[in-house]
């Protein structure tokens, strides 16, 4: 029953996948871009990641289906008709494919106990997450923001720069607060 | 698309829920899966919904951009304002063992490493909610140039 599911689900991804590439109406494949996301995070709960699933459905399903909508809006929805096939973009792209093919080979099966990233340093902080955060049950929420706290501040400053630079590019016409200070001071930032 | 009456209500109905979970996946970060990144962007699509279907005008009247503004960057110095402050207490940066107290340990209130979690999870919700609502409304703000 669950290789059921896991099959449908993977085998939906690569229709999903191709139907996107294949699409000329960009409106339908940004609608298809959000059921891939949403099948991707469906697929994350399969292997046991509900965060990353929410992330997943919220961000690629949600946010930046909104996002590239609204940028459709600005441009156009039409991609020009392309009949010639083009040998070499489509050997280079079947042969990345393939490398990348080769490569997950190498790679420890699912839920292999004997994988690297089961070996090290994973153990010693599932021995010691419980005791060095004094009961603490989420030991993911612990790496990130404790043993990690480091990556995580640089993570979320990470987000705080992409958002300035979306403002700095996109904030030219008035916003509805009318400001005119913020105004100024993107466009002396942009042409810094 | 205020006019469709399907959409309107099943909107209205769902956005508190959205809310709700967003906050659960926020404050039980510590035991359940979730964090500040999850709970920032479901609260952040809360808001994005709510733009969508009853326009970037109303949505800017709840969180008006220069709120927005100012949280995006409120998150981070929260998040780094809790390392300067174990180190005024004199750990390291981020060393939450500093923050351990015995204020009111009988009602539940977080102490020590749950509460230095709590608190660099909270900053990293709020800078996410901000950033994801403020490009959307810079997306949705942006009128057609050609």
């Amino acid at each position: 029953m669950s290789f059921l599911i896991d099959f449908s689900i993977l085998a939906f991804l690569v229709i999903t996948a191709v139907t996107i590439a294949r699409l000329r109406d960009l409106w339908a494949a940004i609608m298809f871009t959000g059921i891939y996301s949403f099948l991707c995070a469906s697929w994350m709960l399969i292997l046991d990641a509900p965060d990353v699933a929410f992330t997943e459905a919220a961000v690629g399903a949600g946010i930046s289906t909104v996002l590239m909508l609204g940028t459709l809006k600005l441009t156009g929805n039409r991609v020009p008709q392309c009949k010639r096939v083009r040998i070499m973009p489509l050997g280079l792209v079947i042969t990345t494919g393939l490398i990348l093919g080769y490569g997950t080979l190498d790679m420890p099966h699912f839920a292999d106990p004997q994988a690297p990233i089961h070996l090290y340093p994973s153990p010693s902080f599932v021995e010691r997450a419980l005791h060095d955060m004094h009961g603490l049950p989420n030991i993911v929420t612990s790496i990130l923001a404790s043993y990690r706290g480091y990556d995580t501040l640089g993570e979320t400053t990470v987000v705080l720069t992409a958002g300035i630079a979306v403002m700095l590019i996109l904030r030219r016409d008035k916003t509805s607060s009318g400001d005119s200070v913020g105004k100024d001071s993107a466009g002396k930032g942009a042409t810094k | 698309m205020k006019t469709f009456p399907i959409i309107r209500i099943i909107t209205k109905i769902l956005i508190p829920y959205i809310l709700l979970f967003a906050f659960y996946v926020q404050f039980h970060g510590d035991y359940g899966p979730g964090g500040g990144f999850q709970a920032g962007v479901i609260l952040a699509s809360a808001l994005i919904l709510y733009g969508l279907v009853f326009g970037l005008h109303a949505v800017q009247r709840v969180a008006p951009p220069r709120t927005i503004e100012k949280m995006m960057a409120l998150g981070v110095i929260l998040y780094a304002g809790t390392g300067f402050l174990t180190m005024f207490l004199g750990g390291h940066f981020l060393d939450y063992e500093m923050l351990e107290h015995d204020w009111l340990a009988d009602y539940g209130v977080p102490a020590g490493q749950h509460l230095g979690i709590f608190l660099v999870e909270c900053g990293v919700g709020i800078t996410v909610t901000a950033v994801m609502t403020m490009i959307f409304y810079l997306f949705a703000g942006r009128r057609r140039v050609a």
